[in-house]
């Protein structure tokens, strides 16, 4: 574990450097993407220029959107800098046969796909994410409970955990399509189911929808269950929830551990 | 395009014509085999394109759901959905993934060299190949985007008039042409930064926001600029990019008509127009200041 710490901290550190050789391309990068995170910001502020709150009586008013949006980003903002990066670069490696190079490594092969490279640039909607979160708490109609801001760190960790078994999921399924160019729009598309409130997904579409999104693919948990926390009163109901995401969270890693190592034993070399 | 590259140059007018169509002909199935070989990602990325819609129509469901007013901008909740199903049209026929950068890439690993020894037109061969990704992409997206509209049927008002149906297809036509030449005058900026991957994400954020792929432009209409009388809405008008998203579908829904129609689809073929001599001065300018080295 330790020797795997190391190398962790070592590719990190060769991913700095890389990063502060062109600094002027890093700041282009953080820049690009707070840009995109100011323009979905300016989307919310525009969709609360209509309306007082995202769903009747949901309790998602300004500040606690806010909340739930800075947990959002936090979560989105780890995986995008930890993990995606090199699920990305998995997607050529099994077309070119740079994989083989990889496999012969005395080393675990997920280990080594998903997470040789960092991309520092994405922390920066992070900080972003923590500032706004700071903005919104103390605006909140009923503080957060003591508890409940202890536990959040956890539950974070819980969504970056069930993020990131998706990513390599997605990231296996390279292996049998031979490319998956599509990779990271699939992530995207994916991700937006957890952008918003669990309740908006209501009614005769929605109910099954949110129970798909919660049981299945527990993609609704990464960011309702901790930002609801932080932004709702504690109920009976939210122990469950929490419970829930914790156990969706060990799972997930489980499952994807196994998918990945099946698509691996069905991976043909593409080099000569 | 061997056959018709090895055959002594043609001399009647009808016969260079014609030796032109089939180069470009050729190009266009080459193209098309090309985004055939792999079918399992392209069909992947074709279907999950419906994803983003779904939450957009639960979250105005959501945002009619809590307020008194049972029309936003001029909207209804209908609309709204009937809205982002037809910018979904717009984009299919505007948007150009990877055309900006690939031809930046070439240029910057030199890969364009070949298009400027070869007698045949990079701009040209470019929209071939864009053209035959378009058509694969309606070939597998047909039938999804009749059953998503079928199902979403009671979202739509009736089917427009002929006439609303022509304008709303020229409008189409004219958002390809204009995307294309908006994102191959971007890709050849390479020739003067060779790396454009932050214009090209910059320019996709500007195109998201106001092209009316978020939301209808109409809801900018209540926010000021500063300066009296004129709204953010009225400065978007001005540029291009509403055309590429917004106008086809405000076509459809009737939020444009009559005079303003023609006039609007005449702004948008000027706007096409523009692009396409920017893009070729680009082009030109480009290729005289361009040098490569090495085989």
């Amino acid at each position: 574990m330790t020797r795997y710490i190391s190398i962790l901290l070592t590719f990190a550190r060769a991913c700095l450097v890389r990063d502060m050789t062109f600094r002027a391309n890093f700041v282009l990068e953080c820049v690009t993407s707070l840009g995109w995170m100011a323009m979905n910001l300016a989307f919310y502020l525009l969709v609360f220029t209509f309306t007082p709150e995202i769903g009747l009586g949901t309790g998602w008013t300004k500040e606690p959107f806010f909340a739930f949006v800075a947990t959002g980003l936090i979560i989105n903002s780890i995986v995008q800098a930890l993990f995606m990066p090199s699920a990305e670069e998995l997607t050529e490696m099994v077309r070119t046969g740079g994989l083989d190079g990889i496999l012969v490594q005395p080393l675990d092969a997920q280990f080594l796909l998903s997470m040789h490279r960092v991309d520092f640039s994405a922390f920066a909607n992070g900080l972003v994410g923590v500032g706004l979160l700071a903005w919104a708490i103390p605006r909140l109609p009923q503080p957060p409970h003591p508890v409940a801001i202890l536990l959040f760190p956890l539950l974070v960790v819980c969504g970056v955990a069930i993020l990131y078994s998706l990513v390599i999921m997605l990231a296996a399924a390279t292996i049998h399509l031979g490319r998956n160019q599509s990779l990271y729009d699939f992530w995207f598309y994916l991700t937006n189911f957890s952008r918003y409130p669990a309740e908006i997904y209501s009614g005769p579409w929605g109910g099954p929808l949110r129970a798909l999104c919660t049981f299945v693919i527990p993609i609704l948990l990464v960011v309702n269950v901790p930002a609801r926390v932080i932004a709702q009163p504690l109920t009976g109901q939210g122990g469950i929830m929490m419970a829930g995401t914790v156990f969706a969270a060990a799972a997930a890693l489980v499952i994807s551990r196994w998918v990945f190592q099946s698509a691996l034993s069905k991976y043909r070399s593409a080099s000569s | 395009m061997t056959a018709a590259a090895s055959d002594p140059a043609p001399s009647g007018f009808l016969a260079r014509r014609r030796l032109g169509l089939r180069v470009w002909w050729t190009m266009l199935v080459i193209c098309l085999e090309e985004r055939l070989v792999y079918r399992g990602d392209f069909v992947l990325g074709t279907l999950m394109r419906f994803l983003p819609i779904v939450t957009q129509v639960f979250l105005w469901t959501a945002v009619f759901g809590a307020t008194s007013s049972g029309s936003i901008a001029g909207y209804s909740r209908n609309d709204i959905v009937a809205y982002y199903l037809l910018t979904m049209v717009s984009r299919a026929f505007s948007s150009m993934p990877g055309l900006a950068s690939g031809i930046a890439r070439s240029i910057r690993d030199g890969s364009i060299k070949k298009y400027l020894v070869q007698p045949v037109d990079y701009v040209g061969y470019l929209l071939a190949a864009r053209i035959a990704h378009k058509l694969v992409y309606y070939a597998v997206a047909t039938l999804p985007f009749a059953g998503v509209f079928l199902f979403c049927r009671d979202y739509f008002p009736p089917i427009p008039d002929w006439t609303t149906l022509g304008a709303f297809t020229l409008s189409l036509v004219l958002s390809f042409l204009l995307g294309f030449f908006m994102e191959a005058t971007l890709g050849m900026l390479g020739f003067w930064f060779l790396e454009v991957s932050s214009i090209v994400f910059a320019y996709m954020l500007v195109q998201y926001m106001l092209s009316g792929h978020m939301f209808p432009l109409d809801m900018l209409r209540d926010i000021p600029t500063g300066v009296a009388g004129v709204s953010v809405a009225d400065v978007v008008r001005f540029l291009p990019f509403e055309y590429t998203a917004y106008f086809p579908a405000a076509v459809w829904l009737g939020k444009v008509q009559g005079a303003e129609l023609v006039r609007s689809l005449l702004v948008e073929a000027a706007w096409v127009g523009v692009m396409i001599v920017a893009c070729r001065i680009a082009w030109w300018r480009g290729t005289r200041r361009y040098s490569a080295f090495g085989g």
